[in-house]
């Protein structure tokens, strides 16, 4: 019985309660930074360290919090771990980073880290919060994944910065096929993501109340 | 006790000071790095200016290609300061310059180069590296799409410099001195006229000197 509540706690953000897909929480990040997979997949590291860190402090912290104040505590938090993550990307990953711009510094408004803290982490064991933490930020990272996969395969030709698309196929070169620029652009990242909300609706047979 | 308000003061105050000294040691610890990074983007930025910068370069190879290919250079600008340069190839027999330019953008500085052929008036390459732009509207600047437009257009038309004008949308008739915009970054493009143009005068001492054809030798 414990067993299966600490699985839930995990895996039901992989795809029941996916922040995004089914709560569609934290979407604008995830519409800017998937047209390339490692840029997404940075920025799933970034949200992990953020949103594990921030459940646990919470949560640790949730006796002593000062109830009139949580939210303001809780950003705190945030912000701090969020500044730490940024400091450190612009040290040891500069050009994805740079690329990440200011979508790693937006994860403090990211409402999945404020949603989990104020809805989980402040009535929650530490050790739950922290697994809490690492299923959401995950759930969020899968579907970034898909996203930017399904992206740069049509929209560049390549997954994880390797061809994939064979360069004689390109039109350039003589042949047929020419990249698909519309997923290069935010309008791709709203079309797949409809589709995958779809597909995850349907399967689970979630609907809106 | 715990919801009295001096609680609560020293609550939101311990965890200010404990959150920023935490910051301020990080800050401390990683600003080597970061600046170390930075000097090295702003190189891998010139030698993408001018068009040698392969993907896959290590930062050795940067560094090295860097000190053995570019001269750095100053000259007294037409604004009274001293404005520095990069002369690209031997500096008696220059393959191309490069001029930093930066100015107000629309949410901070934008920093960029601008590399000129021996000619000094046609235009090798640009970049902007450094800025604060919208990403996907403004920010579209750094991207090579739009920095390919500038290669062959020409700052100086008959003696006389013009800069390069970015137009609102698409040129009307093609031209030398002007390039296509990018739609919803006409702030950002309008900021980036005004710094080029003011940049490229102040150069002015340096380039007018090849308009002349004066050349080196």
């Amino acid at each position: 019985m414990a067993m299966k509540k600490t699985f839930d706690t995990f895996a039901g953000p992989l795809s029941r309660s996916n922040p995004i897909t089914t709560q569609v929480l934290g979407i604008c990040s995830a519409l800017a930074v998937t047209v390339k997979m490692d840029t997404a997949l940075v920025m799933s590291g970034a949200l992990i360290f953020v949103l594990v860190g921030s459940n646990v402090i919470v949560s640790a912290l949730r006796d002593l919090i000062p109830s009139r104040v949580r939210i303001i505590v809780m950003l705190t938090i945030i912000a701090t771990l969020v500044i730490v993550i940024d400091q450190l990307l612009k040290a040891y990953l500069y050009d994805i980073s740079k690329q990440l711009s200011i979508f790693v510094g937006l994860i403090i408004t990211n409402c999945i880290v404020l949603g989990r803290a104020e809805a989980f982490a402040l009535k929650n064991s530490t050790w739950e919060s922290a697994l809490d933490g690492f299923g959401n930020a995950m759930g969020y990272g899968l579907i970034l994944l898909l996203v930017s996969a399904a992206r740069e395969l049509f929209g560049s030709g390549s997954l994880l910065g390797f061809q994939v698309v064979p360069d004689v196929l390109y039109a350039e070169n003589g042949g047929w096929y020419v990249n698909n620029g519309l997923m290069l652009l935010a309008p791709g990242a709203f079309i797949i993501l409809g589709l995958l909300i779809w597909l995850q609706r349907a399967v689970n047979g979630y609907t809106e109340e | 006790m715990k919801t009295s308000n001096s609680y609560t003061y020293f609550f939101v105050t311990t965890m200010a000071i404990i959150s920023a000294l935490l910051l301020s040691i990080l800050k401390v610890n990683l600003q080597g790095r970061q600046e170390f990074n930075k000097v090295l983007d702003t190189r891998k930025n010139v030698l993408k200016t001018v068009g040698v910068l392969k993907p896959g370069m290590s930062d050795s190879e940067v560094e090295e290609l860097y000190t053995s290919k570019f001269t750095k250079q100053a000259v007294l600008g037409s604004d009274g300061t001293e404005r520095e340069y990069y002369i690209y190839g031997l500096p008696e027999r220059p393959e191309g310059y490069v001029l930093p330019v930066s100015g107000k953008g629309v949410w901070s500085t934008i920093n960029g180069f601008i590399a000129l052929e021996p000619d000094r008036s046609t235009i090798k390459g640009i970049s902007f590296y450094d800025h604060a732009e919208t990403p996907g509207l403004g920010g579209e600047i750094e991207k090579d799409f739009f920095a390919r437009r500038f290669v062959g257009k020409k700052i100086f038309k008959d003696g006389e410099l013009v800069s390069v004008t970015i137009a609102k949308s698409k040129l009307q008739e093609p031209s030398e001195y002007a390039v296509d915009g990018l739609s919803g970054a006409s702030l950002t493009t309008g900021a980036i006229n005004r710094f080029l143009r003011d940049d490229l005068t102040d150069y002015l001492p340096m380039l007018s000197d090849g308009d002349k054809k004066t050349s080196w030798r």
